[in-house]
């Protein structure tokens, strides 16, 4: 493990491009895919899948767990956790919740 | 996949002795679990409970597997939300690795059944207390959020 800093670069990094957030978001819909489960209705080649996924895993973004032969990707909550924990100070998170509910709300959908 | 599942892995600068006696001795417990207690004789089919700081059962269950400072399963049920101790047993693998100077914890909460409303609640309440064991455990201090038993449950 590198310092803090090098540890919160590879968070930003691995968040930086839509293809890896689109896979932490499937991740969060089904938590403990193969790669194989991954890359049905992406358009991506495996390898692409494969090089974003490694790219994650670095920054602890995603972790696996072997399952008898098959190799599970889980989205891994900590550094995201880290990050809010850095900047969100614990009394503004129930107002912030609140206000990210209204606008789901009002705009009639989940994924804002 | 038919299951709901909640993984956390962190790497923690101690040893895999000290990071299992946080895991398990109350008086470590107390500091970053909500001061809750574990009650649990620690061999396999020992029966295993959280109590509260009130002496309610908060969540109870069996140990499956032990082998100390590296591997532990539970099987795990909610008491407290009538919803989730509805759903059943869970179940609860702590993975413990040493690298180097850190350890690397794995905590999986599974349940097997899709859209588990236990996976979804715990999965908002483990990682302030993973957060709060890694600074015990790093700094001497867990985080103050996590040193009481939130009012009202």
């Amino acid at each position: 493990m590198g310092s803090m800093g090098a540890e919160v670069d590879k968070v930003f990094k691995a968040l930086a491009a839509p293809e890896r957030r689109l896979l932490l978001d499937r991740l969060r819909a089904d938590n403990g895919q193969t790669l194989g489960q991954l890359c049905t209705h992406l358009e991506m080649t495996r390898q692409a899948v494969t090089k974003h996924l490694k790219l994650l895993e670095e920054a602890t973004l995603v972790v696996t767990i072997w399952r008898g032969r098959e190799k599970l990707h889980y989205l891994n909550p900590m550094p995201i956790h880290e990050i809010a924990e850095r900047w969100i100070d614990k009394y503004e998170r129930g107002r912030l919740r609140a206000l990210a509910e209204l606008k789901a709300k009002l705009e009639g959908e989940d994924n804002g | 996949m038919a299951e709901s599942q909640f993984v956390y892995v962190t790497y923690i600068r101690t040893t895999a002795e000290k990071l299992w006696r946080a895991l398990t001795e109350p008086e470590f417990t107390r500091r970053f679990w909500h001061d809750t207690i574990q009650e649990c004789e620690w061999m396999p089919g020992a029966s295993w409970r959280i109590v509260t700081p009130d002496g309610r059962t908060a969540d109870s269950g069996e140990v499956v597997e032990i082998e100390p400072y590296r591997r532990l399963v539970l099987t795990w049920l909610h008491h407290l939300h009538p919803e989730a101790h509805a759903e059943g047993y869970s179940r609860l693998t702590y993975t413990l690795e040493e690298k180097g100077e850190v350890v690397k914890l794995t905590v999986l909460h599974e349940m097997d059944k899709s859209g588990s409303k236990l996976i979804k609640a715990i999965s908002g309440g483990w990682p302030m207390i993973l957060a709060s064991l890694k600074s015990l455990l790093e700094t001497g201090e867990s985080l103050e959020a996590t040193r009481r038993w939130p009012e009202g449950m």
